[in-house]
């Protein structure tokens, strides 16, 4: 099997797939992306903390016009999981408002993204309907 | 310090196509026509505010119109604020003015914000999405290995304001597809009355709901029209005022209100961008300044860069209760003959969202027909206006404009 990275780095692969967020240590806002300080109370110390692979979805749109190289129809769409929203794809179910209804209930999966010169595979997150 | 500071001139350009005009033209045709509204000339402004977003043709880059239009309005060595802030960039080159107008610098100023934007395309689009190529390596603040635009979620203007709407629809359970298409139906029907829209045709919700769909549920015609304008405001401290002409003080329009905000910490904004809470937050201050309620506004100029934006800020704005936009809606209340008209422009769907342009523009709108100067498509009687512009990001910029009594 070819030697897989995760797309961002705060998904962690293996056995059990799942998201991390950077919580802060103060107040406890959760980051995906790495902060320099909380924006909510300034606090500069941050733990991973695992995010709970099944929500609901918040809100979506299905994208039929992209930047070229951008493949559409796809659904993007905010997930509710246990509390902490994500931003994600809808995958595994056609991009249409039959298939993606909001408060449907998803759950995390992963794909393959693409595959680089030395053969790695980067693997990307989506939700499936649960 | 001036206590209070009025509009002396305003204009705006036609919104639409200008292949044979630059930035600068455009620009300085808003300014000149801002400056002759006033009654004043080039040698009372006392400073220059000026905003682009894109740079672009007549410009060496973004942030270079305001000496580029002196060139050819008149270097009269005043101090220029450049101003970029997303779609909030006109609206804050008005607030530069007052500012420095309440500071005392100077008694008069003037604000102009151009853009050119026609076939520009979808914003906010991070480009190509190629995984395949030279080794994957991890880079930026998710140490991503390919662009995410579509693999993640959408970076484009059209889905993030879609998902803003259909957030709401989710939260408080009204709303849907045809309720957003309505939304612009109102607004493309408002346009026909507007002789400097960039659009000017009706459209039925057929034609609306069939049209090409850009990011459900937004079609084309749900989206802000990319296109070309500029507009420009002159200011005036209201001491200054007192000493012009009778004229000149019947047609001034008091500014009563003028406020901007940036996002505050919200628990999901990191997510979806929340451009609900500074909108409020910008309201209220709004509201409180001017002592003016919402239910005393004869009409409103809001942000419908998209469908889905404009069902929110009704709520945002407090035109209605917490979760009753789509009643406030549905009840016709925002249509131009109904109780609170909202967009009677066109708005940005229909007349146009030549970015910069945009937040004086609005601004303008609501003076023309403070004055009674609006023709077929006045609100009669109109005393108290309000403007309200987003960019994302976010900046918020609200302005409460009042009649001279």
């Amino acid at each position: 099997m070819a030697e897989q990275v995760p797309l961002v780095d705060y998904l962690v692969l293996g056995d059990a797939p799942h998201l991390l967020a950077h919580e802060c240590a103060q107040c406890g806002a959760r980051y995906f992306d790495h902060r320099n300080a909380c924006a909510r109370c300034f606090g500069a110390e941050f733990r991973d903390v695992p995010v709970a692979g099944e929500g609901e979805v918040q809100s979506f749109t299905i994208v039929s016009f992209a930047a070229p190289g951008v493949a559409v129809p796809f659904a993007a769409a905010v997930v509710d999981c246990d509390g902490t929203w994500v931003k994600g794809n809808i995958i595994n179910t056609p991009s249409d408002p039959d298939h993606v209804r909001l408060g449907m209930k998803v759950r995390l999966a992963t794909y393959v993204v693409g595959t680089d010169s030395s053969g790695t595979e980067a693997v990307g997150f989506g939700f499936e309907p649960a | 310090m001036a206590d209070d500071v009025w509009i002396l001139g305003i204009t705006m350009t036609k919104f639409g196509k200008y292949p044979d005009r630059d930035i600068v033209d455009l620009a300085a045709e808003a300014a000149r026509g801002a400056i002759a509204d006033a009654g004043v000339g080039m040698s009372d402004i006392g400073v220059l505010a000026a905003g682009n977003y894109m740079g672009g043709d007549g410009l060496l880059g973004p942030g270079r119109l305001g000496q580029a239009l002196q060139k050819q309005i008149g270097q009269t060595g005043v101090p220029v604020y450049n101003v970029m802030n997303a779609c909030a960039t006109g609206a804050t080159a008005l607030r530069t003015v007052l500012m420095a107008i309440k500071a005392g610098e100077t008694d008069i100023g003037l604000a102009v914000g151009a853009e050119k934007l026609s076939g520009a395309g979808l914003l906010g689009s991070g480009g190509a999405g190629k995984a395949d190529g030279a080794e994957f390596t991890p880079t930026g603040r998710v140490g991503q290995v390919a662009p995410l635009d579509g693999r993640i979620g959408t970076e484009t203007m059209p889905g993030v304001f879609a998902q803003v709407g259909m957030e709401y629809t989710h939260r408080y359970g009204k709303g849907d597809f045809e309720l957003f298409a309505r939304i612009s139906e109102k607004n493309h029907a408002h346009s026909t009355l507007n002789p400097l829209a960039a659009y000017t045709k009706r459209l039925t919700l057929d034609q609306i709901m069939n049209d090409v769909m850009v990011a459900y549920p937004n079609t084309r015609p749900m989206c802000s029209a990319n296109c070309d304008g500029a507009s420009a405001a002159v200011l005036v401290s209201g001491e200054r005022l007192k000493r012009m002409d009778p004229d000149q003080r019947r047609r001034a329009v008091k500014i009563s209100a003028s406020v901007l905000t940036s996002d505050p910490w919200t628990e999901t904004c990191q997510v979806l961008p929340d451009i609900n809470t500074l909108t409020r937050n910008a309201a209220e201050q709004a509201y409180t300044l001017a002592g003016v309620a919402p239910e005393d506004l004869d009409l409103v100029e809001l942000h419908d860069c998209f469908a889905t934006a404009e069902l929110v800020h009704y709520d945002n704005l407090m035109l209605c209760e917490p979760g009753g936009a789509v009643d406030l809606f549905e009840s016709g209340a925002t249509w131009r003959d109904g109780r609170l008209p909202v967009n009677v422009s066109g708005g940005l769907q229909s007349k146009g969202h030549p970015i910069a342009a945009t937040g004086i523009a609005n601004v303008w709108e609501v003076c023309h027909h403070l004055r009674g100067e609006a023709g077929d498509r006045q609100i009669e009687g109109a005393r108290v206006g309000l403007a309200h512009v987003i960019g994302l990001g976010s900046a918020c910029g609200v302005h409460i404009l009042e009649r001279a009594a």
